[in-house]
C-alpha cells in the first residue's frame, strides 16, 4: 500500500512538473507544422533565425506527412485539450473553422501597423481574416498548376514545351518509348486531387474550374467537361509507374531529379526539393504551367493560424506575426521554398527564373480574375467536401470507380454529403 | 493472536457488531481499492459510449456539436452499405473486415492448432522453438507492418529480391492492387498472432490428462482419431479463448492497416476503425465516425454476446 501511494505521490509530482515546464517559456514559441522534408525545413529555419534574433526561443512540434492530415489530427487534439501551440501552419478552410469555434487570437493591431491589409492579395484575406479580425499570418502563395521536368531526360528524348494536353501525352509517350518513367506520382489522396485540379482547369478553363471547384455549382460538377477530366486523368494514370502506391510527394520528386522520371505535375513546394538537391531552373530542370493552364494560377498558401495563447504569450505571437509578413522574410523563406511572397510589394530580385515567373504570374492571375482556390489544398471548399473530392479522386485513380460517368455521379454525391 | 480471532471471516452476527476498526476496514478494503478503477471505467469506457451515441445524432463536424438532428448521419451509412457499386469507403470497410475477420481468425486457429500438435510432438530443441514462434506476438502492430510493408513492395522486397536471382517472372503485388490488398493485412496478421495461438493450444494440450490418451491408444486409436475424437474435443475452452482475443484484435486493428498499407490504393484496405477514425479526425465529419462507431459496437454485440452466453451457460450447467 504505501509503495502505491509513493509511486502515485511521485506521479504527481511529476505531472505538477510537466505542467510548470509548460506554463515558463513566454519567451518560446511553439510552432506545429508539416514541413518535415528537406527544403521545407530548410525554409522553416529562415523564421526560426529571424526569431532568435529578437530572442524569442524556437518550439518545433512538427507531425510528419505531407498533406498535413497527421498534423491537423494532432492540432485538433491539443485546441481539444486546451494547449494552444503559438501558431499552427494551417490550409485555408480550416483556419476559418478554427476561428469559427473562438479558439484564434487577434492580431488586427499588428495589421494595422504593419499595412498587410494592403499588401496581401485579396484572395488570401478572406481566409486570413475572420469576422473583421486578422487571425492567420499568410506566409506564401503556392501555386498547383506546374509540370516540373528533368531537362536532362527531356534532352534525350528530343522534348519540347507541351502547349496542351495532347502534346502532353505525346510527350509522356516519347519518355515511356525512350524507357524512362513518363510521369512521377505518390499514389495518396492529396497528390493525385492537387494533379486533378491541374486537369481540370485545363480540361474545362478557368470559368469552369471555378464554378465547379470553388462555387461547387452542381450543374458543373455533373457536366460532360467534369467527364471529359476524368477521361483525361485516366489517360494521363497510365503513365505512372506501377509501383506508386502510397509513395510520398518528395520521393516522387526525387525521382525526377534523379532522372528516372521525366515530369512531375505537382505545386512549386517541388521547387524546393530541386533547390535543396543543388539543381538550378532551365539548366537541371524546367517548369511550365501545366499545359492549357498559362495564365491561370490554382493557389494554396501556408498560413500560421494563430491561437488564443494567454497575455504573456502573446509578445512571442506578435514577433512571429511580424517577422513572418515582413519583406525580407517572406523574400528569403520563399526563395527557398520554392513558392512566391504573400504579399505583392517584395521585389523578385532574389528569386530564381520558376520564382519569377511565379510572381509575375500570381501579379496578372491576381489582376485578371483568374486566381482561383485549389480544392485538393483546401482553398476551394471547407475540409469535409475537399476530403470528400480527395476520396473520389483517389478512388477512381485506384480503379475502385471504374468509368468517368460513375465518377460524376459519386462527386455530386459526395459533396452533397459533406455539405 | 487475538486480534487475528476478529478478524476471522467466519463471524456469527452477534460478534461483528463489536467489530474493531481495523476489522471494519479491511472488510471495506476491496471495495476502496476498486472503486477508482470502477468509476474511472465507467466514465471513460461507458461514458463514452453514451457521450459518442448521442454525438452521433447531432450535427458535429470539426468539433462536438450538442444540437440533435436525428439520425442523418445513420441515413448516410445506411445508403453507403447498401450501395455498392461503385463501392462507397463504409462499403469497402465493412467488407474488408468480413474477409479480413474470417480469414485472420481461421488461419490463425487452424495454423496455431497445427503447429501446437508438431510441437506437443516430444520433438528435440521445443524450447527453441517455442519462443521463436511466439516472438512476433511482442511487436508491435506497426513494427509487424513497416516490416512486412518493405517485404511486400514489389521495388524494394521479396519481387525485386527474386528478379536479382535471375526469376524475372515472379510478380507479387498484392500490397499494390486494390484487390488484394487486404489479404497482405492477413498475412501480416496471421504472421503475428498464430504463435501466439500455438502458445495458447500448446497449454492445452500439455494440460490433458494423459491417461486419457493412453486408454484410447489402448483401445486402438490412430493418432488421427486420437487428435479428431478426444484431444480437440477437449481444447473446447482454448478454442473460445483464442477465438474472443483474436476477434477483439481483428476488430481492433488500425495500426495494421496504417504502417502496412497506409490504407491502400484508394482507401483500399480500409477496416471500420479506419473509417471511424478518417471521418471523426481527419474529415472532420464526427457525427458520421460517430455513428460508425456505435454500428461497430452494436455488430460486435450482436455476435459476441450471444456467443458468450451461451458458452457461460453451458459451463454453469
Amino acid at each position: 500500500m504505501s509503495k502505491f501511494l509513493s509511486s502515485a505521490a511521485v506521479a504527481v509530482v511529476m505531472m505538477a512538473g510537466l505542467s510548470a515546464a509548460h506554463a515558463a517559456d513566454v519567451k518560446e514559441v511553439q510552432m506545429l507544422h508539416w514541413w518535415t522534408s528537406g527544403g521545407e525545413a530548410a525554409a522553416l529555419n529562415v523564421l526560426k533565425q529571424d526569431l532568435s534574433k529578437e530572442g524569442f526561443a524556437w518550439k518545433d512540434v512538427p507531425v510528419a506527412g505531407g498533406g498535413g492530415d497527421a498534423a491537423m489530427t494532432a492540432l485538433k487534439a491539443m485546441v481539444a485539450a486546451g494547449t494552444y501551440p503559438t501558431a499552427s501552419q494551417m490550409l485555408g478552410y480550416t483556419v476559418l473553422d478554427y476561428a469559427q469555434a473562438g479558439v484564434m487570437g487577434d492580431l488586427t493591431e499588428t495589421a494595422k501597423k504593419e499595412g498587410w491589409d494592403k499588401s496581401v492579395p485579396a484572395a488570401l484575406q478572406k481566409f486570413s481574416v475572420y469576422d473583421g479580425k486578422w487571425v492567420a499570418a499568410p506566409v506564401n502563395v503556392h501555386s498547383v498548376n506546374w509540370l516540373w521536368i528533368n531537362k536532362a531526360v527531356m534532352d534525350k528524348i528530343g522534348g519540347t514545351q507541351p502547349k496542351t494536353f495532347d502534346e502532353l501525352i505525346a510527350l509522356l509517350d516519347k519518355a515511356k518509348a525512350a524507357g524512362v518513367i513518363p510521369l512521377a506520382l505518390g499514389g495518396q489522396n492529396w497528390q493525385e486531387a492537387t494533379m486533378f485540379d491541374s486537369i481540370v482547369l485545363s480540361t474545362g478553363g478557368p470559368e469552369f474550374y471555378k464554378k465547379a471547384f470553388n462555387d461547387l455549382d452542381e450543374e458543373s460538377l455533373k457536366s460532360d467537361t467534369m467527364k471529359k477530366s476524368f477521361d483525361n486523368l485516366a489517360t494521363i494514370i497510365k503513365y505512372v509507374d506501377p509501383n506508386f502506391s502510397g509513395r510520398d510527394w518528395n520521393l516522387a520528386t526525387a525521382m525526377v531529379i534523379k532522372g528516372d522520371a521525366l515530369v512531375q505535375v505537382m505545386g512549386d513546394w517541388a521547387k524546393g526539393e530541386f533547390v535543396a538537391a543543388k539543381k538550378t531552373p532551365d539548366t537541371d530542370f524546367l517548369c511550365y504551367r501545366f499545359p492549357g493552364t498559362d495564365g491561370s494560377v490554382v493557389y494554396n498558401s501556408d498560413m500560421f493560424g494563430m491561437f488564443n495563447v494567454p497575455d504573456d504569450r502573446k509578445a512571442a505571437q506578435v514577433a512571429l506575426a511580424t517577422a513572418t509578413l515582413s519583406k525580407s522574410f517572406q523574400s528569403a523563406f520563399n526563395v527557398v521554398k520554392g513558392s512566391v511572397p504573400a504579399r505583392t510589394d517584395v521585389p523578385d530580385t532574389d528569386f530564381d527564373a520558376c520564382g519569377k515567373k511565379g510572381i509575375a504570374d500570381l501579379k496578372a492571375a491576381n489582376e485578371g480574375g483568374t486566381l482561383f482556390g485549389s480544392l485538393a489544398q483546401g482553398y476551394g471548399a471547407p475540409p469535409a467536401i475537399a476530403n470528400a473530392y480527395k476520396d473520389v479522386v483517389s478512388k477512381f485513380v485506384h480503379g475502385q470507380i471504374k468509368t468517368s460517368d460513375e465518377a460524376v455521379k459519386q462527386l455530386v454525391q459526395a459533396i452533397d454529403d459533406a455539405r | 493472536m487475538s486480534t487475528v480471532a476478529t478478524t476471522d471471516p467466519v463471524l456469527t452476527p452477534r460478534q461483528s457488531t463489536g467489530i474493531s476498526l481495523r476489522g471494519r476496514l479491511q472488510d471495506a478494503l476491496p471495495k476502496i481499492v476498486l472503486a477508482p478503477s470502477f468509476v474511472i471505467t465507467i466514465i471513460f469506457v461507458y461514458g463514452f459510449i453514451v457521450w459518442t451515441a448521442y454525438l452521433s445524432f447531432t450535427n458535429s463536424k470539426t468539433f462536438p456539436s450538442y444540437a440533435l438532428t436525428g439520425p442523418r448521419a445513420y441515413q448516410r451509412l445506411w445508403r453507403w452499405t447498401f450501395e455498392s457499386d461503385p463501392p462507397s469507403s463504409w462499403y469497402t470497410s465493412i467488407t474488408n473486415m468480413a474477409i479480413f475477420g474470417f480469414l485472420y481468425i481461421g488461419i490463425c486457429l487452424a495454423l496455431g492448432l497445427f503447429l501446437a500438435i508438431l510441437l506437443d510432438q516430444k520433438i528435440r530443441g521445443e524450447s527453441v522453438l517455442r519462443p521463436i514462434f511466439l516472438y512476433p506476438m511482442a511487436l508491435s502492430f506497426i513494427v509487424t507492418g513497416v516490416a512486412w510493408k518493405w517485404f511486400l513492395d514489389p521495388g524494394l522486397g521479396l519481387e525485386q529480391t527474386l528478379h536479382h536471382f535471375g526469376w524475372t517472372s515472379f510478380h507479387f503485388d498484392w500490397i499494390k492492387n486494390k484487390d488484394f490488398v487486404i489479404y497482405t493485412v492477413v498475412i501480416a496478421g496471421v504472421w503475428q498472432a498464430s504463435g501466439f495461438v500455438m502458445a495458447m493450444f500448446l497449454a492445452g494440450l500439455r494440460g490433458i490428462d494423459g491417461e486419457i490418451m493412453k486408454a484410447a491408444q489402448i483401445d486402438g486409436a490412430s493418432s488421427f482419431q486420437l487428435y479428431r475424437r478426444i484431444v480437440i474435443p477437449l481444447l473446447r475452452p482454448i478454442f473460445l479463448s483464442a477465438f474472443i482475443v483474436l476477434a477483439h484484435m481483428a476488430i481492433k486493428s488500425y495500426d495494421l492497416v496504417v504502417a502496412l498499407t497506409s490504407g491502400g490504393p484508394g482507401g483500399s484496405a480500409w477496416l471500420p476503425s479506419n473509417f471511424m477514425y478518417e471521418y471523426t479526425f481527419k474529415r472532420n465529419e464526427m457525427a458520421v465516425g460517430s455513428a460508425s462507431a456505435i454500428i461497430m459496437l452494436m455488430t460486435i454485440s450482436a455476435i459476441i454476446v450471444p456467443y458468450l452466453y451461451s458458452e457461460l451457460k453451458e459451463k454453469a450447467r
